[in-house]
C-alpha cells in the first residue's frame, strides 16, 4: 500500500503541473493550419439587426480574406466582465473584444489588452474625434476602437407637450435646467408628471448630464492623482432632479428604483410627459408604443457648458495574447469602415462615433428623432469616471446609495456632498497610492 | 391530534397562498410571452392577453438556436444528475453508516464549500480545464456541474441513508445475505426516492447554471440554454422582452415535465410499515 504523504505529494505535484502552462499564457487559438488565421470576434451585438449586421459583416470579410478566417462568437453584456477577466487569466480570450469603454481601465491596466497605438490607420484616427479616443486612451496607449455611442435624450410625448404650449427645445435651442424644471411644473398635475426620471443607477446618469452644467467631480492632479470636488457645477444636475421630486412633485418617486423600461408604460399610459432614457431606447419605444402614440426625441437640457454630456462608447479591442494583432486590427478597420459603421450604428439604434459615418443621410432623418440625437454627436465627451481607477468601489459603495438617499429627500446637499467628497476620497486613495 | 374545523381551513388559505404566491411569476411569464410587443408596456396590463400572438417564439427561434442550447443543456444536465448520484451514493452510504471525527469533519466541509462563491473558484477551474483541454466543451462543463452538485448531492443522500433504518441490514445479515448483497437488495430499493430527489437536484441545478457555462463555453454551437436566453438582453439590462419571455417560458418546460414524472418517486412513502414499532 502506498502511503498517504507520497499520494498528497503527488496530488500536488499533479495540481502545478496542470496550472504551470496556463499560467505561461500559451493559447493557438488564433492560429490554424496551413498558414491560414482564424480570429475569434466576441461580438455584444444583441438587437435582431445587430446581430445580422455584425454577421453579415463578418461573411464578407471571410469571402474576401480566405487566409484570414474571422470566427463570429455570440457574447453576452450580462457578467462580460467576468467572462472576459477569467478569459484573460486563462489565456483563451477571444482575439477581437466588444466592450463598452467604461469596462476597458482594468483590461488595459492589467496588460490584457493589446496597444492598438501602433497599428491604427490615418483614417481612423482621423475619422474619429479626440475626445472619443480619450475615452479608450489608458496612459500613453489607446487599449480600443470607440465606435458606437449613444447620448442621453429626452422622449417626450409629442401630443402633450405641443398642447400644453410650452417651447419645443431643439439642439440649437435646448432647455436650460432652470427651463427645465419649470416646463416640467407645468406639465404636472392630477397625478401626471411632467418627468420620470428611471434612477436604479443613479450615478452615471447624475454624472453624465452634468457635464453639461461644468460639473466633473473627479479632478485629477498635476501628480496625476484624483480627487472628487463637488463643485457649484456638480450641483446643478443633482438640484434640479432632486427639487423636481421632493419640492415641485414634477416627478414621481416610484420610478427611482426604476430602469428605463419600467418607465415606459406610465409614458405610453400619458402619466409622464417625458421620460429621459438613452438614444437606444427608441428601438423599444418603436416597437411598444401604442397605435397613435406620437412621441419625439428632444435634447438633455443644457448648462453653462452647453450640452455637453458623459458617454461611454462601445469599442473594439484587440487581445494583448493575439498572436495576429496586425491582422486583427485590419478585419477591426473593416467593420468600421464608415459604411459598414452606418449599419452597425442602425441596427443598434445608437451614434456611430465616427465623423464621415455620422455624415451618413440615412442618420440625419427627421424620423425616430436620428436627426436630433446626430445632431448632440459634437458634444458627447468621455464619462467623468472614464479612467478613474477605484470608480467602480466609489460608485457601489459610496455614490449610489448616497445620491439614492438624496433623490428620496432622505439626506441633504450638505450630507450628499459630505459624502461624495469625504468618503469617496477615502475609497479613491487605496487605489492611487 | 385533530385539527378543528378553523384551524384546517387556515391551513387551505395560507397553502393557496402560498401557491399563489409561486405560481405568479410563472403565470406572469406565460402570460408575457403571448403578448404582442404593444401589451408589454401598458399601464393596466392584463392577464390574458388581448391579442395573443405566437410571433414572440417565431421571433426566438429565429433570433437564437434555442433547440440546439436545450439539446445541450439536457446532456449536461441529465449528465451531471447521473455522474453525481453514482459518485456520491457510495460516500453518503460510508458517511452515515460510519460515523467519526472525519465524516463529521466532511460534512462540515461539504456544508461551509455551499457558501464559496463562483468568482472565486472559475479563475482556477478554467486553467485546470483548459489544460486538460475540456474548455468549450461539454464534458468539461459535466464535470464542473458534477464536482458543484456533489457535496449538496452528498448532504442530500447522508439523510436519506439516515432514515432506513438499520435493523432493516442486521436483519437481512441474520437472514445470510452478503454486505453487497443487503446494499442492492435492501438498502438501494429504500433509498429510490432520495437519489429520485437528489438526480432531480443536481439536474436543476445544472439545468439552470449560468455563470459556468457563459465562461467556460465559447462557440454558439456549444452554449447550453441560460447562455443563450442573456442574447436577448442588451447593455443596461434592456430586454427584448417578448422572445425572452418566450424562450424563457420553453426553457422551464423540461425541469417542470420531469419533476412531474418523478414527483410521485420522492413523495411516495416507501418506507411505510418497513419496520414494525
Amino acid at each position: 500500500m502506498r502511503s498517504p504523504e507520497i499520494t498528497r505529494r503527488q496530488a500536488l505535484a499533479g495540481a502545478l503541473l496542470t496550472l504551470l502552462p496556463a499560467a505561461a499564457g500559451c493559447s493557438d487559438d488564433s492560429s490554424g493550419s496551413g498558414g491560414k488565421i482564424t480570429l475569434q470576434f466576441q461580438s455584444l451585438a444583441w438587437q435582431e439587426e445587430s446581430v445580422a449586421a455584425n454577421k453579415e459583416l463578418v461573411k464578407e470579410w471571410n469571402a474576401a480574406h480566405p487566409d484570414v478566417q474571422v470566427k463570429y462568437i455570440q457574447g453576452s453584456w450580462d457578467s462580460v466582465h467576468d467572462q472576459l477577466l477569467t478569459s484573460f487569466e486563462g489565456g483563451e480570450a477571444p482575439d477581437i473584444i466588444h466592450d463598452a469603454s467604461d469596462d476597458l481601465a482594468d483590461f488595459a491596466y492589467g496588460g490584457y489588452l493589446a496597444d492598438l497605438t501602433p497599428l491604427l490607420s490615418a483614417r481612423l484616427k482621423s475619422d474619429i474625434p479626440a475626445r472619443s479616443w480619450e475615452t479608450t486612451t489608458f496612459g500613453e496607449g489607446v487599449y480600443g476602437v470607440p465606435f458606437l455611442q449613444e447620448p442621453r435624450v429626452i422622449i417626450a410625448n409629442a401630443k402633450w407637450l405641443k398642447s400644453s404650449g410650452v417651447r419645443i427645445p431643439t439642439p440649437d435651442k435646448p432647455w436650460s435646467w432652470e427651463e427645465f424644471r419649470s416646463v416640467t411644473k407645468e406639465l404636472s398635475g392630477d397625478g401626471k408628471f411632467g418627468v420620470a426620471w428611471p434612477l436604479k443607477e443613479p450615478v452615471s446618469v447624475t454624472l453624465n448630464l452634468g457635464l453639461s452644467a461644468g460639473g466633473e467631480l473627479f479632478h485629477r492632479g498635476e501628480d496625476g492623482k484624483v480627487t472628487v470636488r463637488f463643485t457649484a457645477g456638480d450641483q446643478v444636475v443633482p438640484g434640479t432632479i432632486q427639487a423636481q421630486i421632493n419640492t415641485d412633485h414634477s416627478s414621481p418617486t416610484t420610478t427611482l428604483g426604476s430602469g428605463g423600461s419600467d418607465t415606459l408604460p406610465g409614458f405610453f399610459g400619458n402619466k409622464y410627459a417625458m421620460v429621459p432614457l438613452g438614444f437606444s431606447y427608441r428601438q423599444q419605444i418603436v416597437q411598444q408604443a401604442p397605435k397613435g402614440f406620437e412621441w419625439m426625441v428632444l435634447p438633455a437640457p443644457a448648462g453653462s457648458a452647453g450640452l455637453a454630456q458623459g458617454v461611454s462608447p462601445q469599442t473594439l479591442s484587440v487581445s494583448e495574447d493575439c498572436e495576429h494583432k496586425k491582422e486583427a486590427m485590419e478585419f477591426v478597420e473593416f467593420m468600421l469602415q464608415p459604411r459598414n459603421m452606418v449599419r452597425l450604428a442602425k441596427g443598434d439604434w445608437m451614434l456611430p462615433t465616427a465623423t464621415e459615418a455620422l455624415a451618413d443621410p440615412a442618420l440625419h432623418t427627421e424620423k425616430d428623432g436620428w436627426a436630433t440625437g446626430t445632431a448632440l454627436a459634437a458634444y458627447l465627451r468621455p464619462a467623468p469616471a472614464q479612467s478613474v481607477r477605484g470608480y467602480p468601489e466609489w460608485k457601489d459603495k459610496i455614490a449610489t446609495p448616497a445620491f439614492q438617499e438624496y433623490y428620496s429627500g432622505a439626506i441633504d446637499t450638505a450630507e450628499l456632498e459630505k459624502r461624495l467628497v469625504k468618503d469617496g476620497n477615502l475609497v479613491l486613495a487605496r487605489y492611487q497610492r | 391530534m385533530r385539527t378543528s374545523k378553523p384551524a384546517r381551513a387556515g391551513q387551505y388559505v395560507a397553502l393557496l397562498c402560498y401557491l399563489i404566491f409561486i405560481a405568479f411569476p410563472f403565470a406572469w411569464l406565460i402570460s408575457t410571452a403571448f403578448k404582442p410587443p404593444r401589451e408589454l408596456a401598458t399601464l393596466h396590463p392584463t392577464w390574458i392577453p388581448k391579442d395573443p400572438t405566437l410571433q414572440n417564439f417565431r421571433d426566438a427561434f429565429d433570433q437564437q438556436p434555442l433547440l440546439h442550447a436545450a439539446l445541450n443543456s439536457l446532456i449536461a444536465a441529465v449528465s451531471a444528475a447521473l455522474i453525481a448520484v453514482v459518485i456520491a451514493t457510495p460516500m453518503a452510504y460510508v458517511m452515515a453508516r460510519h460515523r467519526s471525527k472525519l465524516s463529521t469533519a466532511a460534512t462540515g466541509w461539504v456544508v461551509v464549500s455551499q457558501a464559496f462563491p463562483f468568482v472565486l473558484i472559475i479563475i482556477p477551474l478554467f486553467l485546470i480545464l483548459k489544460n486538460l483541454y475540456l474548455i468549450n466543451s461539454l464534458p468539461g462543463l459535466i464535470m464542473v456541474y458534477v464536482v458543484w452538485s456533489l457535496p449538496f448531492a452528498l448532504w442530500m443522500l447522508v439523510g436519506y441513508v439516515r432514515a432506513v433504518p438499520p435493523e432493516l441490514e442486521e436483519a437481512a445479515a441474520v437472514d445470510g445475505a452478503s454486505k453487497l448483497r443487503t446494499l442492492v437488495s435492501v438498502t438501494a430499493p429504500l433509498l429510490a426516492p432520495g437519489l429520485v430527489a437528489t438526480a432531480l437536484f443536481a439536474f436543476i441545478t445544472a439545468w439552470n447554471e449560468f455563470f459556468f457555462a457563459l465562461v467556460l463555453l465559447k462557440t454558439p454551437e456549444k452554449q447550453t440554454l441560460p447562455v443563450v436566453l442573456t442574447h436577448f438582453l442588451g447593455a443596461e439590462g434592456v430586454a427584448d422582452l417578448g422572445p425572452l419571455a418566450a424562450a424563457a417560458f420553453l426553457a422551464t418546460i423540461p425541469s417542470l415535465v420531469i419533476f412531474a414524472i418523478i414527483q410521485k418517486r420522492i413523495t411516495g412513502g416507501m418506507l411505510a410499515g418497513a419496520v414494525k414499532s
